[in-house]
Parts: C-alpha cells; sequence; structure tokens
C-alpha cells in the first residue's frame, strides 16, 4: 500500500504541472507589475516544460520531450532578455512599470 | 441784341480789386501763423492793409474811368462760369466783374473805408495774442475779397457768390472770440438770420430767372419754359431787356398765381436785404454782432457789409421801378425800422450797442431812400453814412482800448480832455449823423426826406415815410447826444488806475482824424439844387438809374401840387427838421449834459413801464425766442420723437421680427432637425463606447476573459460527454 502510495505516476507530475499553469495565469491576470506579469508567463512556461519532460520520460522512452523542453528553457530566457529590455524602456518613459498606467488607451 | 443798348468797355483790371485781398487772405490764412513767430507782426498787417491798398489804388483808376465813360460799363470777364455749349437758348453766365458808376461809388467807399480801417485795427489789435493777429487780417482781407466780389459782379450769380461770403466773414468774425461762448452764439445768429434772408435772395432771383425765360399760366399756375434768347443774369443784361418795350409788356405782363412777378421778385430779393442790411423783421442778429473786435463793427456791420442790401435795390432798380407794390414795401419798411432802432438807442447802455441801433435806424434811412425811387439819395446817405459811422465806431474802439475794454456808460465819462482826439471825431460824426446843417449826413438825409414828402410812386402817400424818418431824426440827435454827453462829459467815473493809463494810439486817432473830416465835408459831393448847389452826386449817378427814373414819380416835378410840393416846401421841411434837431439837442443838453444818470433815474424820468419796454428793446428778441425759435426747437423735437419711436421704431420693430422668426427657425433646426442627426450621432457614440470596452488594451482582461471562456468551454464539454 506504502509503494502504491509513493509511486509518483504520469498524474502527479501532471497535476503539478496543472497548478503551475493556473497559478502562472492567475499571477499573468492580476499582476500589476511588469515583473510579476513576466514571472506569471515563466510559470506557465515551467508548467508546460513539466508536461513535455513528463510524457518523455514515463511515455514511449524517446528524448523528444527533454529536447523540446530545453527549446523552451533557451526560448523562456531569450523572451525574459527582450521583455525586461522593454520593460526598462517602459520605465524610462513613464519612471513607473504598473502596467495599468502605461496604458494609453482610452476606456 | 439787348445789350446794343448799353456800351461795355473791356478792361483787364478789375478782378485785380478781389483778387488782391483774397491773395493777402491766403497768404494770411495759410503762413500767417509762421510768418508772425518767424518774422513779427509788421509782415502779417503789411500782408493785409498792402492788399488793401492796391484794391483801392485800383478802385481810384476805376473810378477815373467810369468818370471818362459816362454810359459805358466796364467789364473784366474772366472765363465762362455756367454755360452748356452747343444747345440753344439755355443759361450762359460769365464769371466776370463790371464796374458802372454805381459801382465806382461802392468800390472807393469799400475799398478807401476798409484801408482806412485796415490801418486802424493794426492799433486796436496790437495787445492781441490769445486769438491770433494773424487770423483777424487774414478774415479781414477775405471779407473784402467777398464785399469786392458782391459789389463787382457783373451777375446776379456773382453778387450773390459775395453776398454769402460777407456773411461767411461776419460770422467769423462776430465769433473771433470763439472761446467766449455768448460771442460765438453771437455769430451763430447772426448767420442763421441771414440765412432766413437769404433764401428770400435765392428765390428771388430764382423766380427772375425763370420769369426771364417763361410764363406762369394764368389760370392752373403752371410754368411754361419758352426762351426766345440766352439768359446771362448780367445786370446790364436785364436792364436792356427791361428797356426794350416789347420785352418788358411781356414781363410785365406776367403773374404767378394772381400776383405780378415783378412784385414778387422785388420783395423777396428785399427780404434778403433784410437779412443783410438788418432791417425790420431780421435786425435782431446785428446789436448781438458787437460782440466782435470793434474795426469789425465799424467794416463790416456799419460801413460795408450791411449797406449791400441797399446796393442791390439801387443795382436792380430798373425791377424795383416798375413795382410800386415792392418799392411801399421797401420804402415802409425802410420807414419803420428808422424810427423802431431809433427809439431802441434811446436807452441802451453799451456804447457799441447805441451805435448798433444807430447803425439799423440809418440803414432804415437809405431804405426809405431807394424805396422812395431817390436811388442817387439813398446811395449818398450809404457813402455818408459809411463816413461818420466808421468814425464813431473806430471812436467807440479807440475808447474801449483806451479805457481797458470799458464800454458802458457807467464807468465812462469825462474823457474829453482825456482823449483829446477821439473826442473831437467823435463830435464831428455825432455832428454829421444828426444832421447839422453843413456836414455830410445833413445833405443826405434831408434830401431822403424831401424825396420820401415828395414822392407819388408809392401805394401810400409820401408824407407817412416822411414821419416815420422825421421823427426817427429827432430821436437820432436825442440818442446821439445823451451817448456824447454820458461819455466824453462830466465826471471820470472809472477807477483811477485806468485813468492812469488812458491813452490814445497814433495808428487810430490819425484814421479818426481822417474819417472825422470826411464826415464833416463828405456832403459837398451833392448839395442839391435846393441848397444853392448842383447836386453833382446826382448826376454822376444819373446814366445808371436814368431809365427807370422816368417810371418814378414826384408831385413837384409833375407840377401843380400846390406849396408844399415845390420849392417852399422843401424849405419848410428842411426848417422842421432844423427845429427837430436844436430841440433834440437842448432836451439832451438839460438832461444829460455833465449829468451822469443811471437806468434806474432814467426809467423815474421816463415813467417805468415805457423804460423797460423799450430798455429791454420791446422784448422783441424774446417774443422771436418764444414764437419762433421755440416752436422751432419743438417741431424739432417732435421730429426727433417722431424719428425715434416712429421711424426708427418701424425700422427696430422690422428687425426685431426677423430676428424673432429667425430664432424661431432656429429653434426647429436645432430641436427636430439637428435631434435627429444628433440622435443618430449619439447612438453610434453609444454603441462604440460599449463596444469600445472590448478593446481595451488590457491583456490581462483578455486572458481572464479568454482563461474564463476556455474553462467554460472544457466544462461544457465534459459535462456534455
Amino acid at each position: 500500500m506504502m509503494g502504491a502510495i509513493l509511486h509518483i505516476g504520469l498524474y502527479h507530475y501532471l497535476a503539478v504541472a496543472a497548478v503551475l499553469l493556473v497559478l502562472g495565469l492567475y499571477t499573468l491576470a492580476t499582476r500589476r507589475n511588469a515583473i510579476g506579469v513576466l514571472l506569471g508567463v515563466e510559470l506557465i512556461l515551467n508548467a508546460a516544460n513539466l508536461n513535455f519532460v513528463a510524457f518523455a520520460g514515463l511515455g514511449n522512452g524517446d528524448a523528444g520531450g527533454q529536447v523540446v523542453a530545453l527549446f523552451v528553457i533557451a526560448l523562456a530566457a531569450a523572451e525574459s532578455v527582450v521583455a525586461l529590455a522593454i520593460v526598462l524602456a517602459i520605465f524610462n518613459k513613464y519612471r513607473t512599470i504598473e502596467i495599468d498606467k502605461v496604458s494609453r488607451m482610452k476606456e | 441784341m439787348h445789350e446794343a443798348a448799353i456800351k461795355t468797355i473791356h478792361v483787364s483790371y478789375l478782378w485785380l480789386m478781389p483778387a488782391m485781398p483774397l491773395l493777402g487772405f491766403l497768404i494770411n490764412g495759410i503762413l500767417g501763423k509762421k510768418l508772425e513767430q518767424k518774422l513779427g507782426r509788421w509782415v502779417v498787417h503789411s500782408t493785409a492793409i498792402g492788399a488793401v491798398a492796391v484794391s483801392f489804388v485800383v478802385a481810384c483808376i476805376t473810378f477815373a474811368s467810369n468818370i471818362a465813360h459816362p454810359h459805358a460799363v466796364l467789364v473784366t470777364r474772366l472765363w465762362d462760369w455756367i454755360a452748356f455749349p452747343g444747345a440753344a437758348h439755355t443759361l450762359h453766365v460769365d464769371l466776370a466783374f463790371a464796374s458802372d458808376r454805381l459801382t465806382s461809388v461802392m468800390l472807393m467807399v469799400v475799398t478807401g473805408v476798409g484801408l482806412l480801417i485796415h490801418i486802424f485795427s493794426t492799433g486796436y489789435m496790437a495787445s492781441e495774442d490769445h486769438y491770433g493777429y494773424w487770423r483777424f487780417f487774414a478774415f479781414m482781407n477775405l471779407f473784402m475779397f467777398a464785399m469786392l466780389t458782391l459789389v463787382l459782379g457783373d451777375s446776379i450769380l456773382l453778387m450773390f457768390v459775395g453776398w454769402e461770403g460777407v456773411g461767411l466773414c461776419s460770422y467769423l468774425l462776430i465769433g473771433y472770440y470763439y472761446q467766449d461762448r455768448e460771442k460765438a452764439a453771437a455769430g451763430m445768429k447772426a448767420f442763421v438770420v441771414n440765412r432766413i434772408g437769404d433764401f428770400g435772395f435765392i428765390v428771388g432771383f430764382s423766380l427772375l430767372l425763370w420769369s426771364l425765360v417763361g410764363t406762369w399760366d394764368q389760370v392752373s399756375g403752371l410754368y411754361h419754359y419758352q426762351a426766345a434768347f440766352s439768359p446771362t443774369l448780367t445786370f446790364r443784361n436785364i436792364d436792356a431787356l427791361m428797356a426794350d418795350a416789347t420785352f418788358r409788356n411781356a414781363f410785365l405782363a406776367k403773374h404767378v398765381l394772381g400776383v405780378p412777378v415783378v412784385t414778387l421778385i422785388g420783395i423777396l430779393l428785399f427780404v434778403g436785404a433784410t437779412g443783410k442790411s438788418a432791417q425790420i423783421p431780421l435786425y435782431v442778429w446785428l446789436p448781438d454782432a458787437m460782440a466782435g473786435p470793434t474795426p469789425v463793427s465799424a467794416l463790416i456791420h456799419a460801413a460795408t457789409m450791411v449797406t449791400a442790401g441797399v446796393y442791390m435795390i439801387a443795382r436792380l432798380n430798373f425791377i424795383y421801378a416798375y413795382s410800386p407794390a415792392a418799392m411801399t414795401v421797401v420804402a415802409v419798411v425802410g420807414g419803420l425800422t428808422a424810427l423802431y432802432a431809433a427809439t431802441i438807442g434811446l436807452f441802451q447802455t453799451d456804447i457799441k450797442k447805441v451805435l448798433a441801433y444807430s447803425t439799423i435806424s440809418q440803414l432804415g434811412y437809405m431804405f426809405i431812400g431807394v424805396g422812395v425811387g431817390a436811388f442817387s439819395a439813398g446811395i449818398m446817405h450809404l457813402m455818408t453814412h459809411a463816413f461818420f459811422k466808421a468814425t464813431l465806431f473806430l471812436g467807440a474802439g479807440s475808447v474801449i482800448i483806451g479805457m481797458h475794454h470799458r464800454q458802458d456808460m457807467k464807468d465812462l465819462g469825462g474823457l474829453k480832455g482825456l482823449m483829446k482826439s477821439t473826442f473831437w471825431t467823435f463830435l464831428f460824426a455825432t455832428f454829421a449823423i444828426s444832421g447839422i446843417p453843413g456836414t455830410a449826413g445833413f445833405f443826405s438825409k434831408d434830401e431822403i426826406l424831401w424825396k420820401a414828402f415828395d414822392t407819388n410812386n408809392l401805394l401810400i402817400p409820401g408824407w407817412i415815410v416822411w414821419l416815420l424818418g422825421f421823427i426817427g431824426a429827432g430821436f437820432t440827435v436825442f440818442y446821439m447826444f445823451r451817448l456824447v454827453f454820458q461819455t466824453f462829459y462830466g465826471e471820470p467815473r472809472a477807477d483811477e488806475h485806468t485813468l492812469e493809463h488812458v491813452h490814445e494810439d497814433w495808428r487810430m486817432t490819425s484814421v479818426l482824424w481822417v474819417l472825422g473830416i470826411l464826415s464833416l465835408i463828405g456832403g459837398y459831393v451833392g448839395v442839391s439844387k435846393s441848397l444853392g448847389g448842383s447836386n453833382r452826386f446826382e448826376h454822376y449817378l444819373e446814366p445808371v438809374f436814368e431809365r427807370s427814373a422816368a417810371q418814378i414819380h414826384f408831385l413837384s416835378e409833375e407840377g401843380g401840387h400846390g406849396f408844399m410840393h415845390s420849392m417852399g416846401g422843401e424849405y419848410t421841411l428842411m426848417g422842421l427838421t432844423l427845429l427837430l434837431i436844436a430841440v433834440a439837442i437842448w432836451l439832451a443838453w438839460k438832461i444829460y449834459y455833465n449829468k451822469y444818470r443811471t437806468p434806474e433815474q432814467e426809467a423815474e424820468m421816463y415813467g417805468k413801464g415805457l423804460h423797460r419796454l423799450v430798455f429791454n428793446k420791446y422784448y422783441i428778441d424774446e417774443i422771436y425766442f418764444k414764437f419762433v425759435v421755440n416752436p422751432l426747437l419743438a417741431f424739432t423735437r417732435a421730429c426727433k420723437w417722431f424719428d425715434h419711436w416712429v421711424v426708427d421704431g418701424a425700422v427696430n420693430g422690422a428687425a426685431w421680427l426677423t430676428k424673432f422668426f429667425a430664432w424661431l427657425d432656429g429653434g426647429i433646426d436645432a430641436v427636430f432637425v439637428d435631434g435627429l442627426v444628433n440622435l443618430s450621432a449619439h447612438a453610434t457614440l453609444g454603441l462604440g463606447r460599449q463596444f469600445r470596452k472590448l478593446q481595451a488594451g488590457r491583456i490581462q482582461q483578455y486572458i481572464v476573459v479568454l482563461a474564463t471562456g476556455l474553462s467554460i468551454l472544457v466544462i461544457v464539454a465534459f459535462l456534455l460527454k
């Protein structure tokens, strides 16, 4: 019974990934701070990564999932660079990174 | 054709007489202020006096020429003035100057007295430095220009130009002290009253022009134009036309609404004369005109301008001779004015006011003269009056300057020893105006009174006119000697400071002596036959008046009218006049010699009611104000009210109505038309506002919607499975 409990299967991974995804979405939707929003994006990407790795490790044994995960990490790094540069530019222009205050569109 | 009757000699110099003063006016008027500041006053008055002096010299030449050519008119034609080239029988007026013997007498008086008064003015105006020395002389020269245009004008139209010009100068010079409201108002009064007369003058000569070239229908009164020649409106032209029996008979038969046109013309032109020459009923401006500087009163309001009316009637003798009715009006108005103004002169206390009423009265005598047909006697009185009245006014001016601008008798008195030249010349002129035998006024006034008595040319007996003049003569003597006694005799009434500074200016006294002596001897040019003379003056003017003389009737010349219309009658009347003069002088001596009488004492002596009536000039000014000026003002106010409420009201009402409709229209437009347009706009806008919220650019919002939608879809898909 204990073995059955300690056995970590595919569903566990998927559940953690789903929790991560939701937390990421939540962060993404509610953060006022641009850095916080970026953190939300990172969470979502990592949730996806977790799924890739889980399916790769516990699925048919092929390494494609890991490769994609590495790609995603590299993409995320690149995306962070670009995004942080934009945030810095916004800060320089508006002296704030609160995304509500930066909005210039009419209600 | 008609000109043939009167010979004309074309000369080149007549235009110089008006032109020189005009030049003087332009120089002083434009540059006078600069000349006075840069070069001094002598330049200003030298220019003015020089201009008049040249005119005087030319006048002397003209006079000599007129003596040499008794029956000719000297003409200087400058250019066409009013002409319609190509059209037949239309008005054709030249700008031309003409001089016959009548003109030459006027020229000598105007330029001679004018020159003397210009010289006098240099003394009188010497202390003037507020109102402009140059302004005074510029206006004086302008006046000389206008007066000489009036006298020399060849046609009635050019005479009218001068006639208006002298009126303007009179206005300008009466209001010379323009900062004094009362004096400025006096100038305005003179101008307005003269305009009333001028209206009569304009209608008169227009009627003359029309009657020369047309007739009025007897029944309907409509005018028919039927010219057979081009009227020129020159005096000699009309004179020649009237000498032509055919034309004359046709002319005299013309009637307007039943009145002979010649009578209408005569009376209307005389209305002009009553304005310019201050006769009843338009004399009221002349006493006020004393507001001007005294040389102006002497030149314009005594010697020259005011005699223009007399000159005009003498000039148009060929019209008046054919209308006994018009002549009766002239003679009676003249007689009434002579008497009436003399009575007002009795109680005036301002020396210039006495002289002003005296002038009105003396002008009355001139009108008696021309009115009864004694044209040459009227003109002679015009000349002698110019001498003695100029002397009197200039003497008054000398007193005013010597006494530091005091001119009321209450401040004068006892000047006999202090102002010797002024006193003696003033006395000479007083003798002349009183008609003391041998002086200038005696010959001219006596001739007029005799002719008035003797006339058989009026619609009323001549002795009525004579009586008016006779009584007036008595009053004249009385007020003049009152003036002399109150001013020059008795104790001086001025304060000591003034008396210490009493002085006479040689520029003034020299002129006074010349004019004073002329007042004494000026009458010898025309001693009548009854006094052993040959009446040279009348003979001199005979060529001018001979054609109308045939129409004028005097009883003595028609024979068989008893003692009073023979030489004996003339001596009897002369004796009566002398007796009257003696009595008047004696009375004045009794009452005023060495005794000053205040107006209150005079009121006691003559009766309070009478004195008050005469002292207040019969309240004529007040009556005019009550019955003419105020009704006119009320009428203008009524017009203003009508204009304001009815005319403006109609305009404003229309404007208001338009505005109201525009407002209504605008309202409909705004509410309904615009409402529809705005409604669609508002609907679009509202819709857009709602939809806009979907595209707010808030990515976080999108994510929420996206996640929610996805969740719903997932749940639905799960449930449906």
